[in-house]
Formats: C-alpha cells, structure tokens, sequence
C-alpha cells in the first residue's frame, strides 16, 4: 500500500505505474509495535505500584490465550477452515509439560519445544485426516478428535485422571536471570513468547504460504487449477497453528499450577473461537484483541454476576449482527473513515 | 508483453506441428445410467488452435473436466506430451502445463485483480510456497503477473476488486490466470460465455493473438463464428462421442455432422454464411490455416 507521492519526481520513473493495491497483505503495526510491546512490558510495575499485583496474573492468562486465538485464527480465520477441536492442542501442549514434570524434567528448553513438538504431531495426524473434508464434516470430525483427547486424558488415572495433574513448580528457564516463579517474571516471558508468535504468524500470513492459504479459503478450485497444492498449503497451516496452541497450552500449565482434563473440553474449543469471531477472523489482531476482550469482559461481568455467561452471549449476537467482521473490523473501518476525512 | 507471449510459445513451438501434444483415447464416463463421455477420442496436436463443438448436454464440459483433471474417467486414457497423466491429480497436471479455464468464471472476487495473478504465478511454481518471504516483495511473481495483465489489457484495472468487473473483463481475467500457469495447452471451456459482440469480438481477437504465437488451444465453443475462424481443425462431440473431426471445410461439408449438429439445410447455411462474412472482415481475422504452419 504505497503513498501516493506528492512531492517532485527526480529521474525516470522505475518503479511499475499500479501501486499494487492489495487485499491479501496484512500490516501489524509498524514502529507501533514496538511502542505497544514497550507499554505492555512497563505493566506489571504500574501494577505493583497501584497494588494491583494480582492483575499481573490476569495480564498473562490473556497473553497467553491471545497466543492460542492467534493461531487458531490462522487456520480459522486465513485458511476458513472451521476447526472446532483447537483446545485439543493447548491440551496436549500442558499435558506434556505436565508429564515432562511428573518424570523429573523441569527445563522449560526440554518441556516447551517438546510440548509443541507433541501437538504439531497431532495437528499433523489429525489434519492429515480432517482436511479431506469440509464443512461441518470438517467441524465434526475437529471435534471428535479433540473429545477423543479429552475423555483418553480423564482415563489418565496415573496422570490424576478428571481431577488433573498438579505442577509441583513452575519450568526452569536456565541460563536466564530470571525465574518463573516470580508473576511479573512469567509475565515477560509470556510477552515475549507473544511477540515472537505474533512476529512469526504475521510473516506466514503474509508469504506465499499464506497468500495461498487466503486464496484458498476464497475459491479452492482456483488454487487447484493454477497448480496450487491446496491440501498441501492447508495442512502445513493446520500444523503450525497445532504446534503454537502446544506452545500456549505448554505456558497454561505453568500460570494455572495444574493439568486437567478440562482443558481439551469441547467448551474450550468453543472459547477460542469466539475469541476469534469477536476480535475479528481473518484479521491480524482478531486473535489477540478477540482474547483480551473475552477475558476482561469475563472478568468484569463475573464480578457483578453469576450469569456472566449470558451477558457475554448478548454481547456476542450484538458484535456478530453489527460488526461481522469483529472488533478489528470496526476499528479498520473507523480508521478508513477518519482517513476520508483527513483528505477531504 | 512480446515476451510473456514468447515464453507461452516457447514450449509449443519447439515441437513437430505433427506430434499429438495431447491423446484423449477411448475415454468413457458414466453417471448413473447416462454414459455422458462413451469411448471419446481426440488428438490435439502441438501448436494447433481445435475446436471442440457439439449440441447442448453433448459432454464437451465433463470431457474437458476428465482432461483436466477435475473429474476421473470411468475408462480410457489420458496421455499429455506421450506421457500417460489419466492417474495424475490437477496441480500435478497444471505443473505439466496441461491448463484449463473455466465455462463458469472461477475468480478470486473480493481480491484484487492483481492479487488475482500474483496468486496464479505463485501457485504454479513447482516448488514448496516460502513461508517467510513476503509475497508482496516477491519481484518476480509481480512482473510476471503484471505481463499476464497487460497481456489481456487489464492493466488498467489492477487495483480494482476482480468481482466488480464487467463481465467481460472477468473473462479477460479468467484467460489470464490460465495464463499464469504457463500452459502448453490450455483448455478453454467456453471464454465466451455470456458476452455480448464487442466482448466477444475482444476475446476473439485475444485469442488470435495467442494462436498466432502458437500456445496450442483446445477450445470448446458455442459460437459458431469465432469457432470457425480461430479453429485450424474441429471436432464434433455428440452423445459424449466424437464422430468427426477435420478442417473446419471438412466439417461444415460433413454429411453427419450436419445431420447430428448442424440441424437442417438451411440453418446450415446459415452457419456457412456467417462464415464467410468472417472471412470477408479482413485477412487478419483468420490466420494461417493448419497445412501452411510448419
């Protein structure tokens, strides 16, 4: 998306007339980014100064939820493919850490890769198999494997059955002057482990991996005419999105103290999708954006009543009826506005 | 523009005029009951412009969506450049060079109409998408796609979302990302579907330009005119069969072919009457007929 140029033009002109509009690049931020990350890295301090510090624990369930709508958005949202199992991974991603644990291995440079490791394996499993469907056989088949997942963990008995699986500890990031243990230390590693994600989904949204992905959620049959690998593009998205939620599910295990079957519940799977429908499928911050609204609306609403989930449903029908392109939509259509005006 | 037509050529042109580019034999489907493609057979060979006519519901759309890969025949075979691709799966086909357009326009509507062909140029390529490179910096895939444009002359339009072209304009952009893909041959299943006479006549005249560089075409056609004076050789599809194939002389003067297709005398001639007035509008019109290209 070039500037229109205004000022004098100096020398021939190189550059191709069209200025390669295009529908298909999604932009972050920018130098904003880095003003954000800033900003979000000086809030624990603001927190303990205004003694908040337990919102600081908060901060970091939504970084970490906003890391697994980030990558179920990817498939979701840039791929269109409706995958309602998604907790499966994050599951799977806190059980290994969880099991890591329980045998003695508390490195999080062993668990964290491993746990991620273990659900793109699984994403590649049950994608492999999933992605030759579509529709709501696809939505089905999703979330079979996912209850599939959830009722193998409740039979567990060795690893705490329904009841879970305590952490006696929090991972050990070694070499690092830092410790787990301390909230606003996880936090940062939290913040950190977010940018790096966010960083990299926005560079394989933006390739030809993830332009083919866009094309292919908009018409399937052309990509395949045009030489396209449909299944191929599909798959490789559906495993690295697997392996991201392990990554989020992996830090879940450490903030929540506990593993437990409730986490691959389909309830789960439907949570971070609603995330990503209120933040905004298919956009870059839908994800993220999706996660901090849920959760702070989660928060505020319980605070006032019991029935919080009603309220959050009411909310929902409103953003999915008026705003049907989540609230990033509203925000890119408010910019869009004020833009218009700005020009005249 | 002359050099994204050379590369299109190049392929074609390197091979005997002769040589069958493409052998459908004795290919068969059913649905059902109905026997929609029975024991067709047809060569196109390289470097040649072949129509492929036929009353309605004849099979010429479930023939060419069996050749190009979108459907698997129930019998027969496929063989592209003496190679057999009956098994082969559609982008595998594509990646061979075996292209086809659609006769319902198959476009990406609320992308751009550059984004369009940048995505085309990019699915072709043989190897593994980058993850990490952006697309939108990828110099190569832009001017490739911006050669398919001004190819087409759609360069005009490339900012402009393709599902608000006129009609005519998203058949111009349904050639182009058949274009895209580099065919050797390329299938088109009616490009003008739905046009009025000037689209018609543009599509045609696009058509000739792509002939003239000897992209070898298989073409299925309702419209007579442009059927007959882009066409170096015809064949004639009825009940999923082909009972003729020749010059397109040879097939207005087939006894069966105007019996099964044509209908009666005088619609006949009709037909032929319109084909010498597109004859009559200029020498440009009609290129060289099959025997002269060597």
């Amino acid at each position: 998306m070039t500037e229109p140029i205004t000022g004098p033009i100096i020398g021939p002109i190189t550059e191709p007339v069209t200025t390669r509009h295009t529908l298909l690049h999604h932009r972050a931020l920018g130098a904003w980014a880095w003003a954000l990350l800033v900003a979000l890295a000086a809030l624990p301090p603001l927190l303990q100064a205004l003694g908040l510090e337990f919102y600081t624990v908060v901060a970091t369930r939504v970084l970490i939820f906003a890391i697994a709508a980030a990558s179920l958005n990817l498939i979701l949202g840039f791929g269109g493919l409706v995958s309602f199992g998604h907790a499966a991974f994050v599951g799977l991603g806190a059980y290994t850490v969880g099991v890591l644990a329980d045998a003695g291995i508390g490195s999080a440079w062993i668990a964290w890769p491993a746990a991620m490791v273990v659900s793109g394996v699984a994403a590649a499993v049950i994608g492999a198999i999933s992605l030759r469907t579509r529709g709501v056989y696809f939505i089905m088949i999703t979330l079979a494997f996912a209850q599939m997942f959830h009722y193998l963990a409740v039979s567990l008995k060795a690893y705490g059955g329904d009841d879970g699986l305590p952490l006696a500890a929090r991972s050990i990031l070694s070499g690092l002057p830092l410790s787990l243990a301390d909230d606003a230390s996880f936090y940062w590693v939290a913040l950190a482990v977010f940018a790096l994600v966010f960083a990299g989904l926005r560079r394989l949204v933006n390739s030809p991996l993830g332009w083919l992905l866009q094309a292919a959620r908009e018409n399937e049959t052309r990509v395949a005419a045009t030489g396209g690998r449909v299944f191929a593009v599909q798959w490789t998205a559906f495993v690295v999105a697997g392996a991201i939620a392990g990554l989020a599910g992996a830090l879940l295990a450490n903030l929540n103290g506990l593993v437990s079957p409730h986490l691959m519940h389909w309830s789960q799977s439907g949570q971070l999708m609603v995330m990503v429908i209120l933040g905004g499928a298919g956009a870059l911050w839908g994800g993220p954006l999706g996660a901090v609204a849920f959760l702070l609306l989660e928060e505020l609403l319980s605070g006032v009543t019991i029935h919080w989930q009603f309220a959050l449903g009411a909310i929902l029908l409103v953003v999915v009826l008026f705003a049907p392109r989540g609230l990033t939509g509203l925000v890119a259509r408010r910019s869009a506005r004020s833009k218009e005006a700005a020009h005249g | 523009m002359a050099e994204a037509l050379h590369d299109l050529s190049r392929a074609a042109s390197s091979r005997l005029p002769e040589l069958a580019l493409l052998q459908v034999h004795r290919l068969v489907k059913r649905f059902g009951a109905l026997t929609a493609t029975d024991e067709a057979s047809l060569e196109v060979r390289a470097g040649e412009t072949h129509a492929l006519i036929g009353p309605n519901g004849a099979g010429k759309t479930t023939l060419i969506h069996q050749i190009s890969g979108a459907l698997a025949p129930d019998g027969g075979g496929l063989f592209f450049d003496g190679e057999d691709v009956t098994a082969l799966s559609m982008p595998q086909r594509v990646c061979g060079g075996l292209v086809r357009s659609f006769q319902i326009t198959s476009i990406y509507r609320r992308f751009t109409v550059l984004d369009n062909v940048v995505l085309a140029v990019l699915a072709r390529r043989p190897v593994a998408p980058s993850w990490w490179r952006p697309a939108r910096a990828d110099e190569a895939a832009y001017a490739d796609a911006e050669a398919m444009l001004a190819l087409v002359g759609l360069t005009a339009m490339a900012d402009r979302a393709a599902g608000t072209l006129a009609h005519g304009e998203q058949r111009q952009l349904e050639l182009a990302l058949a274009l895209a893909a580099r065919p050797r041959l390329l299938l088109l299943d009616e490009p003008m579907a739905g046009m009025g006479p000037d689209e018609s006549a543009r599509m045609v005249e696009l058509l000739s330009a792509l002939k003239a560089q000897r992209l070898t075409l298989l073409l299925v056609e309702h419209d007579m005119d442009a059927v007959f004076r882009l066409a170096d050789r015809v064949s004639v599809l009825v009940s999923g069969r082909v009972i003729a194939t020749g010059t397109p002389d040879e097939i207005r003067n087939d006894a069966a072919v105007r019996q099964a297709y044509l209908g009666d005398e005088a619609e006949a001639a009709d037909r032929a009457d319109a084909m010498d007035a597109a004859d009559a509008a200029g020498p440009s019109a009609r290129s060289h007929p099959a025997k002269e290209g060597a």
